[in-house]
């Protein structure tokens, strides 16, 4: 008889399902998995030292880059651990306005996720209808900071500027005829929060289409349901937070448990899922973009009827106004000592979490009164979420790995840093 | 601070007695410093113990204080005299060390506790070249790649860990990049060599050089506010 041995199979780095550079070494006793080695770190940038070799403001844009696709909401948390250590609390404003393009963020992010993974497990279709939504999501991105993705938008002391009045039109070119251009720019005729309103008004239906696509398809059940199952009590273990925590039963959400910003002030559910497998997570993360769409529409509604200030007036930390700067001395000199020196920050240490749309993304900041931080420490959900991959796929066959990976919302930029 | 904080901290002196080697509140959390030599038991109270429950480790990782305080340029009060040019070579100020801590290498834990819904930073003394530690893998199996992460960037031991490898950085890696001895721009940089047919490592052609001088400046109200509230607190 022949002998039987296990085989070793590298998945990855540049498999196209492995959500980026995921190298996993996989010992396979014919199709099931009897363990897996995740080895990460090729995306590893050591955004943390460089953090600490530049002024605060610096290292906002950095912050974008962890999880590239929900970029936002990294600099909140970075934004809020400076702010918690020089004690200033940004305008009632700015804080609405961080909330609502954290949740726009939230759903952003849950959006690929959704597309990726039905991509990852047989489902085309979905895939290109995210994307039609995200592309409206990021032209909001687009029309308040310039960039579609890497926003820098939050400012230590509020946000960079106030929603635009008005929102960029499609121009008529040789590829888009006027009619094309007309309709393509008919929900772009009013302001930002318009445009927003919008989309909110149309995203439910929107969120409906997915469901018939997954939520009872024959296809998408056999390949999540019973799949990656985690009980709530490993999931404490594990250190998972976020919809991976809330998949396996555990009703527990920042926003909720431990407020920030204007959350307390708003009206909104915690979905909680009760298998934890991968189809509870899903249906987790479905109604969660259900519920960002509630958030959204009720800071809209605030943002209308409550203009004012975006960013604090304390010139030792936030810049003055270009006009001002033209004419007073002071401001001149506050905006040259920002922006070739930064601001110091009094010493000690701060950590700032936030639910991000993968979890609890914290940033622990060490400062000893300069004008950098002494040490920054970014705590990424995926990060721990990933470490659990061994348990969860162990079992499992090949094909199931793809569906826990794609469960886990993995992204590279913040694993890594 | 608190009511809430206050509670935790009278319940964490219940629970640890003489453990405890510090235990003071801050902004969003208590800190608490143990031993390292403490570290087992501490951490299994910490999570068994009914009034405290910290059943999860959210976050874990280390510190390296050693050029803790200093600064690239000296600020005063009044204005200085003289400038900071790229040319000059970074000031090693003797003055930091009043404040920076004894011990060079120091662990952090971050704890959750969803029972009570309160948080913790525990903080950890290392001595010795290499800094060890007791692993908390089995208590919190989070701990797993956060160890592997401290050890990798800064070469921080931690017995017990069941499988202590590298795990950001490359394959091959000598010296641990998080520490402040360590070069920003590394020590190593890699090109194909065309005569060998392959890629080569050799020592890195660029030269350190400073952007935006480290100072440290206290003459902002912002941080006199600041610093003035947590001496009174």
């Amino acid at each position: 008889m022949r002998e039987i041995r296990n085989m070793t199979l590298n998945f990855g780095p540049q498999h196209p399902a492995a959500h980026g550079v995921l190298r996993l070494i996989l010992e396979m006793d014919g199709e099931t998995i009897e363990r897996a080695d995740p080895h990460i770190g090729l995306l590893h940038r050591a955004t943390e030292k460089l953090a600490e070799t530049k002024p605060f403001n610096q290292s906002i844009g950095y912050m974008d880059r962890l999880d590239y696709v929900s970029m936002m909401c990294n600099e909140h948390a970075y934004v809020l651990a400076i702010e918690k250590l020089l004690g200033i609390t940004p305008p009632i404003r700015a804080q609405y306005i961080r909330v609502m393009f954290d949740e726009i963020t939230r759903i952003l992010n849950h959006l690929l996720w959704l597309g990726s993974h039905g991509l990852d497990i047989g489902a085309m279709t979905i895939f290109l209808y995210c994307f039609r939504e995200r592309e409206d999501l990021m032209d909001c991105y687009e029309a308040v900071s310039g960039a579609r993705m890497h926003a820098t938008y939050y400012r230590p002391g509020g946000v960079h500027r106030d929603l635009p009045d008005e929102m960029p039109k499609y121009q008529p070119s040789k590829w888009k005829s006027e009619e094309e251009v007309a309709r393509l720019n008919a929900n772009r005729q009013g302001s930002l929060l318009d445009f927003i309103w919008d989309f909110t008004e149309r995203f439910p239906g929107y969120v409906d289409e997915y469901e018939t696509l997954l939520t009872d398809n024959r296809i998408w059940k056999q390949r999540t349901v019973g799949i990656g199952v985690v009980s709530p009590e490993r999931a404490l273990q594990l250190g998972f937070t976020g919809p991976m925590l809330r998949g396996s039963g555990i009703e527990w959400d920042l926003r909720k448990k431990q407020p920030y910003e204007v959350y307390d002030r708003l009206d909104f559910d915690i979905p909680v899922g009760t298998a934890g497998d991968c189809y509870s997570r899903y249906l987790v993360r479905i109604e969660e973009m259900r519920q960002s769409n509630r958030i959204i529409r009720q800071c809209v509604e605030w943002l209308r009827n409550n203009p004012g200030p975006v960013m604090l007036e304390n010139h030792k930390v936030t810049p003055p106004s270009r006009e001002e700067m033209k004419g007073s001395m002071e401001a001149l000199i506050h905006h040259f000592k920002l922006f070739s020196e930064g601001y110091c920050v009094p010493e000690g240490e701060v950590y700032a979490a936030i639910e991000h749309p993968k979890g609890e993304f914290g940033i622990f900041l060490v400062s000893d009164g300069a004008n950098k931080p002494y040490r920054v420490k970014i705590r990424a959900p995926g990060f721990a979420h990933l470490s659990a991959m061994d348990e969860m796929v162990r079992g499992h066959m090949l094909a199931d790995v793809v569906a826990v990976i794609g469960t886990q919302d993995i992204v590279f930029g913040e694993i890594d840093r | 601070m608190n009511a809430n904080h206050e509670k935790l901290m009278e319940a964490l002196r219940e629970a640890l007695g003489e453990k405890v080697r510090e235990l003071r509140p801050g902004p969003e959390m208590p800190v608490l410093v143990v031993e390292s030599a403490d570290l087992p038991e501490v951490a299994l109270r910490l999570r068994d113990h009914p009034q405290l429950r910290f059943g999860q480790l959210t976050d874990l990782c280390g510190i390296d204080y050693a050029t803790y305080g200093e600064a690239d340029w000296e600020t005063s009060e009044q204005a200085t005299m003289a400038g900071f040019s790229r040319g000059v070579e970074p000031l090693s100020r003797e003055a930091g060390t009043e404040r920076r801590p004894q011990e060079r290498f120091w662990v952090v834990y971050h704890l959750l506790s969803h029972e009570h819904n309160r948080r913790l930073r525990m903080k950890v003394p290392l001595t010795g070249e290499p800094p060890v530690v007791p692993s908390v893998v089995e208590v919190w199996n989070s701990a797993n790649w956060y160890e592997r992460e401290a050890f990798d960037l800064f070469g921080i031991l931690f017995d017990g860990h069941p499988d202590l490898r590298r795990i950001l950085t490359d394959y091959g890696f000598i010296g641990h990049p998080f520490r402040k001895d360590f070069p920003i721009s590394g020590e190593v940089e890699v090109r194909y060599d065309p005569e060998k047919g392959r890629v080569v490592y050799q020592p890195v052609s660029i030269e350190p050089r400073i952007l935006v001088p480290r100072v440290i400046r206290r003459d902002n109200p912002l941080v006199r506010d600041a610093e003035g509230e947590t001496r009174d607190a």
